[in-house]
Parts: structure tokens; C-alpha cells; sequence
């Protein structure tokens, strides 16, 4: 139980430490009083962390080899330059933090400047889309299946999670779990599992049964837990996650466990005289996907500019006063819960039938934990924001490892990822595309009011309800 | 739980107490050890304006907040009537469904949608009666688009009735004390209520703001038929006002009346003793640290 009375707040530090004796004034670590020079300090001792938590292992010889190793100059310089760098763009935001912002600013508004009419906006979509159309037809094969297990499916994933963190603010940790249970389902039907479907489905009619059975699972998990507030809902998705998975491994007669899946069939289509099958060719599936994202892009927009969007906006603001103006919080959660749910049962389905076998192994929390990443990257409630965050986020790696950049490698690609974010929270915590609303929530945030954060939002009123 | 229990479903009541739009009946409200409503009982009539005063922590906010179905009381009764006929018990209804029933409430600290303009505040309330849903609202059914004029016609309709079209795109956070105050009434009003809780609308505001609330709060009363139980600590405004009155104290009612009986009313002057000027004065705060102001 919080503070019975909001009239209780006691005003912070009154006792200034002026008051205390001489010696007690200062503790240790602000001896420093220049914030820029204990900054400096900081990312130097993180420079030498960082340069022996890279370098090599010592071994049973000789234990300290590993420490001997890192601390070489190559390398520790590397570290240093890395920490040091980053000291520096911090104190350039501190220091031009204003201009930063308003240049920022000026940035995001370009497409507005530029595409000022939404015709001209309208016909912007439109040559984006038949380039997306036209374009992946030239590529060579490698590239067409990067557009579609990397580039297209993120994209969907992201605008899905999107839905679930950007829009209503809820934070899904076990995203990922419903893209298993749309990839389960597609096994399931097309007779891959070692437990057989009651009757043998045209492949293509698994994805409508997908897509249902990953919002069921939307709303089974959604209704109990998202009565509760706040971080509850993290908790609880991130256990999810991790329950999916175990039990994938260990339900052996049902999934087939740690082994992975029969061999699924692709999607086929035979009706009304049409017999397509999607086969071993990416580029049928990347138009598939295109479809898929065009019409979530579609919807999802609809949603947004709709009173189902503008409950989202006021839930995520103030869930009190949205109670108050006659909104189901519970009902609207729950349906963006489940639509990003749905979101994610359906990339699995795809994935599951493109690449035709998986294995438990591929649910992993760290996917759930990308996606994220890829929303926040793009900017959290814009869908422009999710789809060029995904994209980009995805397609770099990819090209970073056919043309190697400056030594870039496969395996470090979560420290490239962890570094690009912390940069973006110092510079852009906004995100790269971010939506009006998003926009101004933070900033209204950083003047104390509200919260804007998906990780705070459901939890800001805590407990006896924030006290009306 | 969530199903309000209609006590007599359909029919028009033709008791002596068919103009009754309230009934709170023995409300006890404990937080742990700490009793902040004891038996209070209070009804208000229909076309009332209705107002609870009270020194600070007297229970008056939780009250609304059992009224709301923000709180559930331990021991007691609400029923609500309806103009339909229908009789409704608040008690353990959640506070949208209670919304939905037909009472609507402000904040004693405005809780407005910060991010959002004021024109989109008020819509909000206006289109939680809509039935719009996930499908109407992506496949635009014409009527979805029907229902979406409606109601934008609705919110230009209330920014005009309180005084804010000049702010329809104003953002909520960027409006003066005043504004916000109204903009409240505003989405509370949006969501076509019977029955308006008000805690503390004049609080912060100036002379002139408050002149305008009075104004506004009896437009609300007389133009629009709906009644109003007002939480105000500013005695000039409650006595301008209020038709009847209830004291809480300590969770307790201590008195009950019209404006006249609760000044002459010793157990009020009790209740205030020691502040600086008692409602027998008619005028002034009386809970002198209320908040704002
Ligand atoms: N959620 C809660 N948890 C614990 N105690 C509470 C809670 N809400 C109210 N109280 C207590 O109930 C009592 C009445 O509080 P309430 O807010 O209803 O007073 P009030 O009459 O509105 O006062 P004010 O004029 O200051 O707004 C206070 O003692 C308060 O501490
Ligand atoms: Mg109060």
C-alpha cells in the first residue's frame, strides 16, 4: 500500500546537506564535482571492464593469461576508445543537448516538409509498394530469402509487438511464444507433429487457424494477467515464454521435442479452380508476406486513428481516468494483447512452412527481447517507425556479412544491437520515426509529467490506484 | 461480480421516492485499521445539486471513490435509479461499468489526457457509448464513419457548451488551470452521465475562473437535467450553489440540510473550530490548507 493521501508527498530534500558536518558532506564517489569529469572516469573504468570481458579466456595454466591478453594495447584501445567515445557524445548532448533536439526535431519533420500534401504522401506509399513489388524479383536467391526470414517476417513481428507496447503501452516479453504457437499449429495441421490432426487440412487453410489459435492464446493469457498492473505483465510474458519453450522440449509425443518437427509442407492453395503451391522458391513467399503486411500495415493504421486507438492513448496515459470515462481497460488490453498475439502466430505459421522444419530451440527469450528492440529502435507506437526499424535493423547485419565492415561478425551482433540502443535512449529516446503522440508524452515526461514509458505505463497509478 | 444487480428491471418507480436518484445507505470504507467512511448515509434527489463538505480526510474523495466503484465499501449500500426505471447497485461494479450506468466524475487533481488535445479528451469520453469495434473500425463501415461524425459533433457541442472551442487543438497539458477544470467537465459530461461527481473543481482556479465554474456548473445542472454531487472546499461557491448539503467529519455524517441549517448548525461550527472562518460566515475557504488555491 502506497501513500494514503496524494496531499502526504513530502517535499524532497529538505535536508540539504550543508546541515551535516564537514566529513559527512560529500560521499565518495561525488568527491568529483565536475558531472563531466566522474562521467569521463566512469567510462573509463567501463573501458577496462568491457576490454577483459572481450578478451580472451585465461585457462587452467595459467588463469591470469586471459587477463595479460586483454589488457594488451590493441585491443584495451579499442575498449577505451569505445567508452571514451561514448563519454564524449554524452557531454555534447549535455553540453548542445537544446540544439541536439531541435536539429532532431527538424530531422523527423523532414518527410512531413518535404511530402507536405497527403496526395503527395499517398502517392509516396504507393511507388514505396511497387517497389517492393518490382525490386526483389531482380534479386539473386540469397538475398530474396534474407528479404524474407530476416527483413519481412521481422517487419511483421515488429508491427504486431508494436501494437502490444507502442500502442497500449503493455510490455510482452514472451512475444515470441505465440510466434511458436502459430508455428506449432502449422505442423500440427499439415501432419508434421507425431500426433496427428483429426483431419488433413489444405495447408493454406492452417494460417486462419493459426492466426485463431495464437489470439486464443492472446486472450487466455491476456484476461488473468492483465487485470493486474504495472510489471506484472512482464513477469508473467517472460515466464510464458520460457514455459512454451520447456514445454516444447519435454512434451516429446507431441511436438516431437528437442529434435525439432517432421517435415512440414509448404503452403498450397486449391480453390476455385487456383492449385498454387508455395515451394522451395523465397519469392512466392516474400509476396505472400508483402500481403500479410500490407493489409496489418492497413489495419493496424485504422486502429490507431480509430476510438479503439484513442483508448489505447488515454489507458496509457492515465488508466484511472480512462476507467472513470467509461472505458474497459481490461477489454482493450486484452484486444491488443491478443492483435499482437495473432501478429505473431501468423510469422510462425509463415516460417514454419517456408523453412519447413524447426525446433524449440528457435524460441528463444533473446527473440522476444529483439523484437523489442526493433520497436524501440524505430519508435514505439509508429508504424513507419517498426517496419524501417525492423527493416534496417535486420537487413544490415545481413549485408554487414557478406561486405565485412570493419571486422564485423555474425556472433557480435547483440553487442552492436546493446550499443545502438543505449545511443538512441541518449539521443533519440523517441526512436527513429516516432509518432506524434509518442513524441509528446515524452516530452511531457521529461518535465514530470505522466509517464511515457511502456515499461511504467500499466504500472504508474501503483496499487490502492493512484488515488484519485 | 462485474454485473450490476438491476433491482427492479423495466419498470418506471412510482414510489413516493420516484424523484430519488441516490441512496447511500450505512457506507463503512476501511483501509486497514484506518476507518475513512463509518456509516455514512445520504440520498440526493433527482435535478439536485447536492454538495459534501468536510475538513481534509474527512472521507469526501472516498466517497466519490465508493460512488465510482473506484473503492468497494466493507459494509453498506448504493443504488443508483435510473431515469429508465432501472435500479442498479454500485457496490462492486467496476468503475467503468459504473460510467456506463450513468455517473461520471472529475478529479480532485485533474487527471486529463496529457498528450492528447482537447478536443480528443472530450471524444473519449463521447465515444466510450460507441459501438464501434476492431472490425468496423479497419474494414471503415459506413457505420463506423456514421458513428464517428456523431460523435465528433457531439465533442464540438460540449468544447462550445463549456467555453474551450477556441482550444479544441490545444494540448491538454498546455492549458491554464481553468481550462483544464472545464475540459473535465467536458469528457465527463461526453460520456452522458445522470448523475456528475465533481471533487473540488474550483481548487486552484482564480476569482474569474471560478465566477465561470459556477456559471458552467449550473448550466450543467439546469440546461442539461443532470445532478450534480459537488466536493468543494470554497464556501461562497458551495453556499451559491448547493441546494442541500451533507458534513463529513472523520468519515462521519454530522449534519445534513440546507445551506441555511448547516451554518446556523452547531455541530458544523464544532467540526470547523479552529479554523479561521467558520461556514456561519458564509463565505471563504474554510478548510483553509485545501490544496491549491
Ligand atoms: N487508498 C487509501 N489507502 C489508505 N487510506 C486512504 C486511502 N484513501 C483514503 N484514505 C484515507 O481515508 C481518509 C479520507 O480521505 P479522503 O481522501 O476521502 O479525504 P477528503 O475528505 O477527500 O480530504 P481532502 O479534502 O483533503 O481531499 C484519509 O484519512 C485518508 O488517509
Ligand atoms: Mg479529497
Amino acid at each position: 500500500m502506497s501513500d494514503p493521501l496524494e496531499l502526504t508527498e513530502i517535499p524532497e530534500r529538505t535536508v540539504t546537506s550543508a546541515a551535516l558536518p564537514p566529513d559527512q558532506r560529500t560521499p565518495w564517489h561525488k568527491v568529483v564535482h565536475n558531472d563531466d569529469v566522474r562521467r569521463l572516469f566512469a567510462c573509463v573504468i567501463g573501458g577496462f571492464v568491457l576490454a577483459l570481458m572481450t578478451g580472451p579466456e585465461g585457462d587452467g595454466i595459467n588463469m591470469l593469461s586471459g587477463v595479460d591478453g586483454a589488457l594488451r594495447f590493441p585491443h584495451l584501445g579499442i575498449c577505451l576508445a569505445l567508452t571514451v567515445g561514448l563519454w564524449v557524445l554524452i557531454t555534447v548532448r549535455h553540453r548542445f543537448g537544446e540544439r541536439a533536439r531541435t536539429a532532431s526535431a527538424r530531422v523527423s519533420a523532414l518527410p512531413a516538409r518535404l511530402l507536405p500534401n497527403a496526395k503527395f504522401r499517398g502517392l509516396a506509399l504507393v511507388a514505396l509498394l511497387a517497389l517492393a513489388i518490382v525490386y526483389p524479383a531482380h534479386l539473386n536467391g540469397y538475398w530474396q530469402s534474407v528479404l524474407v526470414q530476416q527483413v519481412g517476417i521481422y517487419v511483421l513481428l515488429a508491427i504486431g509487438l508494436n501494437v502490444v507496447v507502442g500502442y497500449a503501452g503493455l510490455l510482452d516479453l514472451g512475444y515470441i511464444a505465440f510466434f511458436a504457437i502459430g508455428a506449432y499449429s502449422d505442423a500440427f495441421w499439415t501432419g508434421a507433429l507425431p500426433i496427428h490432426p483429426p483431419a488433413n487440412l489444405n495447408p493454406f487453410w492452417v494460417i486462419p487457424i493459426a492466426i485463431a489459435t495464437a489470439m486464443l492464446a492472446g486472450v487466455i493469457l491476456g484476461v488473468p494477467t492483465l487485470r493486474l498492473r504495472g510489471d506484472y505483465l512482464a513477469i508473467v510474458t517472460l515466464g510464458f515464454g520460457e514455459i512454451i519453450q520447456i514445454v516444447a522440449i519435454n512434451l516429446q509425443g507431441v511436438t516431437g521435442g528437442a529434435i525439432g518437427t517432421g517435415t512440414i509442407r509448404h503452403f498450397a492453395l486449391h480453390v476455385l479452380g487456383i492449385n498454387y503451391v508455395w515451394g522451395l522458391d523465397p519469392l512466392p513467399y516474400y509476396y505472400l508476406l508483402l500481403v500479410f503486411v500490407v493489409l496489418a500495415l492497413f489495419a493496424f493504421h485504422s486502429l490507431e486513428h480509430s476510438r479503439i486507438g484513442r483508448a489505447w492513448a488515454a489507458i496509457r496515459e492515465d488508466e484511472i481516468a480512462a476507467e472513470a470515462s467509461g472505458i474497459n481497460v481490461l477489454k482493450y488490453k486484452v484486444m491488443a494483447f491478443a492483435i499482437g498475439a495473432s501478429t505473431s502466430g501468423f510469422a510462425g505459421t509463415l516460417v514454419a512452412s517456408q523453412i519447413r522444419f524447426f525446433e524449440p530451440g528457435d524460441f528463444t527469450v533473446q527473440l522476444s527481447i529483439l523484437i523489442l528492440v526493433l520497436v524501440i529502435f524505430g519508435g514505439m507506437g509508429s508504424l513507419p517507425g517498426a517496419v524501417v526499424g525492423a527493416a534496417v535493423l535486420e537487413w544490415l547485419p545481413q549485408y554487414l556479412h557478406v561486405h565485412p565492415l570493419f571486422g564485423f561478425q555474425q556472433q557480435d551482433l547483440y553487442i552492436y544491437f546493446g550499443a545502438i540502443l543505449i545511443l538512441m535512449m541518449i539521443f533519440r529516446p523517441e526512436g527513429l520515426i516516432p509518432s506524434r503522440r509518442r513524441r509528446i508524452e515524452l516530452g511531457l515526461a521529461e518535465h514530470g509529467i505522466g509517464t511515457a514509458d511502456a515499461m511504467t505505463a500499466g504500472a504508474s497509478p501503483s496499487e490502492p490506484a493512484g488515488l484519485p | 461480480m462485474t454485473s450490476a444487480a438491476p433491482l427492479a428491471d423495466g419498470l418506471p418507480a412510482t414510489s413516493p421516492e420516484a424523484d430519488l436518484l441516490v441512496e447511500v445507505e450505512k457506507l463503512t470504507l476501511r483501509f486497514g485499521g484506518l476507518t475513512s467512511l463509518s456509516q455514512v448515509s445520504l440520498t440526493q434527489r433527482r435535478g439536485e445539486i447536492l454538495s459534501v463538505i468536510g475538513p481534509n480526510g474527512a472521507g469526501k474523495t472516498s466517497l466519490f471513490n465508493c460512488l465510482t466503484g473506484v473503492y468497494t465499501p466493507q459494509e453498506g449500500r448504493i443504488v443508483f435509479h435510473r431515469r429508465d426505471g432501472r435500479d442498479i447497485s454500485v457496490v462492486g461494479v467496476r468503475p467503468h461499468r459504473v460510467n456506463r450506468f450513468g455517473i461520471a466524475r472529475t478529479f480532485q487533481t485533474s487527471r486529463l489526457f496529457n498528450a492528447l488535445t482537447t478536443f480528443e479528451n472530450v471524444k473519449i469520453g463521447v465515444e466510450s457509448r460507441s459501438r464501434t469495434g476492431p472490425l468496423g473500425a479497419i474494414l471503415h463501415l459506413p457505420h463506423t464513419r456514421r458513428e464517428e461524425r456523431a460523435a465528433n459533433a457531439r465533442v464540438r457541442e460540449l468544447l462550445e457548451f463549456v467555453g474551450l472551442t477556441h482550444r479544441a487543438a490545444t494540448l491538454a497539458s498546455s492549458l491554464p488551470y481553468g481550462d483544464r477544470r472545464r475540459l473535465e467537465i467536458a469528457r465527463a459530461l461526453g460520456t452522458g452521465p445522470e448523475l456528475l461527481l465533481l471533487d473540488e473543481p474550483a481548487a486552484g482556479t482564480n476569482p474569474a475562473e471560478k465566477g465561470d465554474l459556477v456559471d458552467l456548473i449550473r448550466r450543467v445542472n439546469r440546461d442539461r437535467g443532470v445532478s450534480v454531487l459537488l466536493i468543494e472546499h470554497d464556501m461562497g461557491l458551495v453556499m451559491s450553489l448547493a441546494e442541500r448539503i451533507v458534513v463529513l467529519n472523520f468519515g462521519q455524517v454530522i449534519a445534513t440540510g440546507s445551506p441555511a441549517e448547516i451554518q446556523q448548525n452547531p455541530a458544523v461550527i464544532e467540526a470547523y473550530l479552529g479554523a479561521p472562518e467558520a461556514p456561519a460566515e458564509g463565505a471563504g475557504d474554510v478548510a483553509e490548507s485545501g490544496e491549491g488555491a
